[in-house]
């Protein structure tokens, strides 16, 4: 039990004045999303029927491994973002909730940066 | 992590049925959540069957009838029975809204009541508000200016700009919006809610205050202002018909202009 006045409760530890960029990079990536997903999407469909050697010719010359990059960076950090969202809505148990935040980017930044190292070897000729 | 199913102890049961009055032809079922503090028990559902040739036109006519001629232990907050207090806000039917307001003839089969969901409840259909009316202090929802006002006359405001404040200064602050947004139900602690945050868009969009930077900077919060999603709850329940949702946009939008645009 507490004496604390409703205002106080309410008030709390005050305003974090922050949360515009976290929400603002959540857009910003979806935007970016639209374009490198579709590029993408036709780029797996157009070399669905060709060998080996033309797949990884065409992911690894300069522009496509550019834009499968920026999509895989766009996508983890969209994801990132997006998870911390959920997580803050559902788990009110805050140390839970820090955990859950914390592997979740931790998981995400690895499968992002070995993706980004698989598609290198291949543009790089590792 | 955010509870989907009740308590054991809120679970509601089975509660009295209350027969139609001898002689009614026009006859409406009414169930109504009914919890009392100090009896220990747990909530129930009473049915009542009403003579409609007897009653008013609103759910509130209704309650009121339960409360004067069947059961005077119905506990519910009411005053002004026209669309204004805000006091009546319940959830009739699965929708949050004002009983006052409310047709009994727009609605098929027995009329649903329960209180706004997901608050305290202090007895029967009565809420407890405190955190509610205390996130609306913690807002300054008054006018905040350096520049005294002049001596011989009010604060004068165009017509354009007092027309910024229309669908904004209509808002009675019933609570029926913020009980129906899931985000308030999960994280109500901390996020403002959406009538909050529309009063708190109203001082931001008058033209005569002059503290829209701090008022900013306080809102600016993951918790107060960015747990919504944009869920529409809001907008769709509003009794007054207006647009939260609309107005926590507008804040968003005014946050983008300040750092980004």
């Amino acid at each position: 039990m507490s004496l604390r006045s409703p205002l106080g409760t309410a008030k709390g530890l005050g305003s974090a004045k922050d949360g515009l960029h976290h929400w603002w990079a959540q857009r910003v990536t979806a935007v970016a999303l639209i374009p490198l997903t579709v590029l993408f999407a036709f780029q797996v469909a157009l070399l669905s029927m060709s060998d080996y050697k033309t797949v990884i010719d065409c992911i690894g010359s300069p522009w496509s491994s550019a834009l499968i990059i920026s999509l895989i960076v766009a996508a983890f950090y969209h994801a990132a973002l997006g998870m911390q969202v959920i997580y803050e809505d559902y788990i009110s148990n805050k140390a839970i909730r820090i955990g859950a935040i914390m592997t979740t980017n931790l998981m995400l930044f690895l499968l992002g940066t070995a993706a980004i190292i698989a598609v290198l070897r291949i543009a790089l000729g590792g | 992590m955010a509870e989907f199913t009740l308590p054991k102890n809120s679970v509601v049961q089975e509660g009295k049925t209350y027969p139609a009055p001898e002689g009614a032809t026009n006859v409406q079922e009414v169930h109504v959540y009914r919890w009392d503090p100090d009896s220990g028990e747990n909530p129930r559902l009473d049915k009542y069957t009403l003579d409609l040739d007897t009653c008013g036109p609103m759910v509130l006519d209704a309650i009121i009838k339960i409360k004067n001629e069947i059961d005077p232990t119905l506990t519910f907050r009411r005053s002004c029975r026209e669309g204004i207090c805000g006091s009546c806000s319940m959830n009739i039917n699965g929708r949050n809204t004002l009983a006052c307001t409310k047709d009994i003839s727009d609605i098929d089969g027995p009329i649903k009541i329960y209180p706004l969901p997901h608050m305290p409840v202090v007895k029967d259909i009565v809420p407890d508000l405190t955190h509610f009316y205390a996130q609306y202090a913690s807002i300054k929802p008054w006018i905040q200016s350096t520049t005294p006002p002049p001596p011989d006359k009010e604060r004068l405001q165009s017509k354009e700009d007092r027309a910024k404040l229309d669908g904004l200064y209509e808002c009675i602050l019933c609570a029926c919006c913020s009980t129906s947004c899931p985000s308030y139900w999960w994280n109500g602690d901390r996020y403002l809610g959406p009538a909050i945050l529309l009063q708190a868009y109203r001082w931001l969009a008058d033209s005569r205050d002059e503290n829209a930077g701090e008022r900013l900077d306080e809102l600016e919060d993951p918790f107060k202002l960015y747990r919504c999603h944009t869920i529409m709850n809001c907008t769709e329940t509003c009794p007054k018909g207006l647009n939260p949702a609309k107005a926590i946009a507008e804040i968003k939008k005014l946050l983008v202009e300040r750092k980004i645009a």
